[in-house]
């Protein structure tokens, strides 16, 4: 099989269907640009007169192949992929003869730099449909021609956002912005327009080809632009921070490709391309979030030898803001849901809660109005336990308390199937305990979603000491059946994320109890590339709520007989919450709370002096980011987690850990276990044996191995 | 080593650098060509005495590019052995002129020499020159690029400064600037425009306002608030890690007014002078530049007062006058803060926000005004200090001979 077929039809149109065998997308590649390639021998023939570009896959192009990208060694490889897929693009723009994209599913990345090089885009009105740039997610940036076409397309600013910001299209956006000729309401429409527009346009030329062109708002040279490009480093510095190379790539490409001619800004687009694809962030970025994310999806943590299973039928016990979105995203994947509460009415209001949601996915377009409608119907709220006996799977999501949690599992079970499993939607208590109240604790599992539920992509499953591989597949297969993302853990205080979360959080406020100026504290949050800082991301959580989990630790220890050791920070949490400031719930913690946004509480200089000498912020970014790879590594020592992939995966998906280290455990592979092991021991003379590196890490060292063998 | 010593200095009047501003329909050339045929006239100068003529300009683009001083030296009729070159070093330009053609005159390598700048910038306004500092994204970003008055904004916010300590600092410097100018203690520098038919332009400086009062200044909004909050605040706060928030103080009526002008500064060795016939009025002691931090941008003048102190072998204390330039009001206050300086001897006549920045010719205008003052109170030792884009300071020490 041929990766794109062309067929000659007696219109002189040749049809050129994108169809990569063995593929389940089509990536750009060698294949494929061979097989463009040929469409354009095809096209060169004296009786063709167009070509109609789409595709055989459900999408029409979904970007380049990244696994072939994971293997480049050094810049020529990316170089040269770059170099060659444009000479495709550009003898295809540049033969005289019409080419239209038909677009009946995704074009992202390279596939839209393919459409882009078509002399038109036509797109199906479908708004599932998504039209972008998104390669600056992985540390990537475009590679063949976008950062060459869109500028000369939309103009500067218009194809920086499109390219910075990384955000789908619909076509209806797409459309607005300038990047499609139109759309049609079905493929048949589609086909016939593509045809009609090749027949209206027999010598298509790109609008940069055409001698006298001028860029749409004015090229890099001309004075208007001034202002956007004094202000766009910052604007884009805001978020990343200088973290990723490829956002200072992509407007640089842009900025000098708007100086030049086409040629050489395609060649120095080549150049920026090859340095963003072999940084050592975008490596991370793929090999965590691509590669790594791809084997957790496909069930590298879930046991093998238990067949696939899918939940019809799921209760929710709790129709609280967790119970609420459990219920709304089951519902969204055609589950039925008992939304199950002590009152009808509060059952009720937690369904409203899912209608609120649903409203907002469609006036964003992310669902039909008929979708949103069988999703409702799919909640049924209630009161009543017995409605639960045909059940699959049960999740409580009630208030965190044990005896409360003890009881909705006594009566939930009373009237389960055999077969149903029991999942508790905990994120603080020892899954193995809140099974002691189950009947049945080879069938109770730990299935901790995030807040809110609709926008985390993470679940931490947490497998307690009982809990069946049956069980455990039963509940994996249930994430991904709703679209998530599953880690799985075994069962201590805190599991993963709580616990290595809370190290980042603690961290920051023992900086304040050393009297490092709290500001100081929370750049270094930011600059560290985490999504907030410290300070603020505690007084979200709540201060009480770190209070009482330290303090039932400590409870929890002594009752076993361990030694305990305050973190140096907790005196800080405690003292706060002892004047009342517990948080931005109560409106006040580190943070003055309001309307407006939160400002530093002043009272802060008082409680903790900021003293006259402060450590430069490298010093700080260093302990923030040690800390939580540390807490993590001796997670992957204890044998909480149970793989490297799922660590990664999870500190990035759960808490933000910052990105562009490809995750708490990649940060210590990146940089080389060795060379962790002495900064986290100068950390640990400095700052306490919080920082002493795990033995894990100290083998690996010694070993000259890496965590993820 | 060879002493250089100022023999005289003049200047264009400055004129609102806007389209209705007195010396808009002056091109920069005319206004170079008006201040050099006067300088000749003034001591019947014999010009093929003059080695090379130094000029700062810092958008050198269009009718002001390619090498403004070699033109203006050619259309002003001097003699064509006296050759002309442009540099620029940002605001401080006109100050590094004279510090280029004293470093020129002390080397022994030459005995005569023009020291100056010209900006017309209502005719060609700052930025029209792109730069990689600005426009190139990769080296915006390496080097924190921030507006100007964002940098202000941060000192004011770092130093404590209220909008009312910087609008009473701004009301000081035109009521100080009005009174000189009543007095006519500019007269003697400032050299009238006419125009190619000897018709008057501007004969004095145009924005000096003897009715500026602090209500109505604090009746302006902040010009740097607007575009801090874009994205320019935060660019400054990642490298000021313990400012929460910069607060935006300055704008159109505490920072130095957008003007055109011109000025010159004849400088030499005694051997020089004599040969011109000329009376020697100072000598320059010592000059400095420094670089300091780019983004704050405007922190520069106190190491660069430092380090021409140091290098002069003087105290603050021995200073008798100071010329801040007077960027924002921030900048003067604070150099004025961290060196102990008496604000009584300070911008005495006023400063650039009564009568605005000219931005390639300010440097020499405040060294000029410097010495005026110094000889009308019998005073001997003066200091002229100016912050740079790019985070440079530059400071001239100055003593009547």
């Amino acid at each position: 099989m041929d990766p794109v077929t062309i067929e000659s039809g007696a219109d002189g149109v040749v049809v050129a269907v994108m169809d990569l065998p063995g593929r389940p997308m089509n990536v750009v590649g060698d294949a494929l640009m061979a097989g463009l390639s040929q469409a354009l021998d095809r096209l060169a023939e004296p009786q063709a007169r167009g070509l109609l570009l789409t595709s055989g896959k459900a999408d029409f192009c979904a970007g380049g192949d990244l696994d072939r990208m994971a293997t480049w060694a050094g810049p020529e490889q990316p170089f040269q992929a770059a170099q060659a897929m444009k000479a495709v693009l550009r003898r295809m723009e540049t033969q005289g003869k019409p080419v239209v994209a038909a677009i009946h599913g995704h074009a992202l990345g390279g596939g839209l730099e393919i459409a882009l090089a078509c002399h038109a885009r036509l797109a199906l009105d479908d708004a599932g449909i998504k039209l972008g740039q998104p390669e600056v997610k992985l540390g990537l940036m475009p590679g063949g021609g976008g950062t060459v076409r869109l500028p000369r397309l939309l103009g500067q600013q218009a194809a920086l956002e499109i390219m910075l910001q990384g955000n789908d299209q619909s076509p209806q956006q797409a459309l607005a912005l300038g990047l499609l000729a139109g759309l049609a309401p079905d493929r048949e429409a589609l086909m016939a327009q593509a045809r009609a527009w090749i027949a209206a346009h027999p010598a298509a030329q790109q609008p940069w080809d055409v001698p006298k062109f001028r860029f749409p708002g004015g090229d890099s040279r001309a004075p208007a632009s001034l202002p956007m490009w004094s202000l766009a480093p910052s604007v884009a510095g805001a978020k990343s921070r200088g973290n990723v190379p490829a956002v200072q790539h992509i407007m640089s490409s842009v900025f000098e490709g708007g100086l030049l001619g086409f040629d050489a800004a395609s060649d120095v687009e080549s150049r920026y391309f090859a340095a963003s694809a072999t940084s050592i962030e975008c490596r991370n970025l793929i090999g965590t979030l691509w590669t790594q994310l791809n084997a957790v999806k496909k069930g590298s943590s879930r046991p093998a030898a238990v067949a696939r299973s899918r939940v019809a039928r799921l209760g929710v016990l709790g129709a609280g803001m967790m119970g609420a979105g459990i219920a709304h995203a089951a519902a969204r994947a055609g589950i039925d849901v008992l939304l199950l509460d002590k009152t009808q009415a509060a059952a009720e209001q937690g369904k409203a809660r899912t209608q609120g949601l649903l409203d907002g996915a469609q006036a964003k377009g992310r669902c039909s109005a008929a979708q949103r409608d069988a999703a409702l119907a799919r909640i049924a709220p209630t009161t009543d336990f017995a409605r639960l006996a045909d059940a699959d799977l049960v999740i409580e999501a009630v208030f965190e308390d044990r005896a409360v949690k003890a009881e909705v599992t006594r009566q939930a079970e009373a009237v389960l199937g055999e077969g149903a499993v029991f999942a508790s939607n905990t994120s603080t208590l020892p899954i193995s305990g809140l099974a002691q109240a189950s009947a049945r604790p080879d069938r109770f599992i730990g299935l901790h979603f995030f807040s809110p539920v609709h926008r985390m992509p993470l679940v931490e499953i947490i497998v307690g000491a009982q809990t069946s591989d049956q069980t455990l597949a039963r509940g994996f297969d249930f994430v991904r059946q709703i679209g998530k993302t599953p880690i799985v853990v075994n069962d201590r205080r805190g599991f993963y994320t709580s616990r290595v979360f809370a190290s980042y959080l603690m961290e920051g406020v023992a900086m304040l109890a050393e009297g490092v100026h709290p500001r100081h504290i929370e750049m270094a949050g930011l600059q560290a590339g985490m999504p907030m800082p410290p300070l603020a991301l505690q007084d979200e959580v709540s201060l009480s709520l770190s209070l009482h989990v330290a303090e039932q630790a400590r409870q929890d220890l002594s009752r076993e007989g361990k030694p305990f050791a305050e973190h140096p920070g907790m005196a800080v949490v405690r003292r706060l919450c002892e004047i009342g400031r517990l948080g931005r719930k109560a409106g006040r913690g580190f943070y003055d709370w309001d309307a407006q946004g939160r400002r530093l509480w002043p009272g802060l200089a008082e409680l903790c002096p900021p003293a006259t000498a402060q450590p430069p912020q490298r010093e700080l970014i260093d302990r923030l980011l040690f800390v939580q790879a540390n807490e993590a590594a001796r997670c992957l020592e204890e044998g909480v987690l149970r793989s490297v992939a799922d660590g990664n995966v999870g500190s990035i998906l759960g808490w933000g850990f910052a990105p562009f280290h490809g995750g708490a455990l990649r940060f210590i592979d990146a940089m080389g276990p060795a060379v962790f092991v002495d900064r986290a021991r100068a950390l640990a003379a400095a700052h306490g044996p919080r920082f002493a590196p795990a033995e894990i890490v100290c083998r690996a060292a010694a070993d000259r191995q890496w965590l993820d063998g | 080593m060879t002493d250089a010593f100022i023999y005289d200095h003049l200047r264009t009047p400055r004129g609102k650098g806007k389209k209705d501003g007195g010396l808009h329909q002056a091109s920069p050339v005319w206004l170079l060509r008006t201040l050099l045929q006067a300088l000749q006239q003034r001591h019947a100068l014999d010009t093929s005495l003059v080695d090379d003529v130094v000029l700062g300009c810092v958008t050198p683009v269009g009718e002001q590019g390619a090498d403004i001083a070699r033109s203006a030296v050619l259309d002003a009729g001097w003699a064509q052995t006296c050759a002309g070159v442009t540099q620029s070093r940002f605001c401080a330009s006109g100050l590094e002129s004279v510090n280029l053609a004293a470093a020129k005159v002390k080397s022994g390598w030459e005995d005569l020499v023009v020291a100056g700048g010209v900006e017309s910038m209502s005719r060609w306004p700052m930025g029209s020159d792109g730069g990689a500092w600005v426009m190139d994204p990769r080296v915006n970003s390496a080097l924190g690029f921030v507006p100007q008055g964002v940098g202000a904004d941060l000192i004011a916010t770092i130093e404590g400064f209220s909008r009312a300590d910087l609008d009473a600092f701004a009301l000081r410097s035109h009521r100080r600037a009005a009174a000189a100018r009543a007095e006519g203690r500019f007269d003697g520098a400032i050299v009238p425009v006419l125009d190619i038919a000897g018709l008057p332009m501007l004969a004095q400086d145009e924005t000096i306002r003897p009715d500026a009062s602090l209500d109505a200044l604090a009746r302006l909004e902040p010009s740097f608030a607007a575009v801090g909050r874009m994205g320019f605040d935060e660019t400054a706060l990642r490298k000021y890690t313990t400012v929460e928030q910069i607060r935006h103080l300055h704008h159109a009526g505490n920072a130095s007014g957008i003007v055109d002008g011109a000025a010159l500064m004849l400088i030499g060795n005694a051997e020089g002078g004599r040969r011109a016939g000329l009376r020697p009025r100072a000598r320059i002691r010592a000059a400095a530049v420094v670089g300091s931090e780019p983004t704050i941008m405007l922190t520069g003048p106190t190491p660069a007062c430092r380090k021409v102190l140091a290098k002069a072998g003087l105290s603050v204390s021995d200073i008798d006058l100071w010329e801040i330039n007077e960027a924002f009001a921030a900048v003067p206050l604070k150099t004025a803060r961290d060196l102990g300086i008496d604000l009584e001897r300070l911008n005495v006549n006023g400063g650039a926000i009564a009568m605005g920045h000219p931005l390639g010719a300010t440097g020499c205008i405040l060294l000029g005004t410097l010495l005026d003052e110094l000889e009308r109170r019998g005073l001997a030792i003066g200091c002229a200090t100016l912050c740079v884009g790019g985070g440079m300071g530059i400071a001239t020490v100055i003593e009547r001979v």
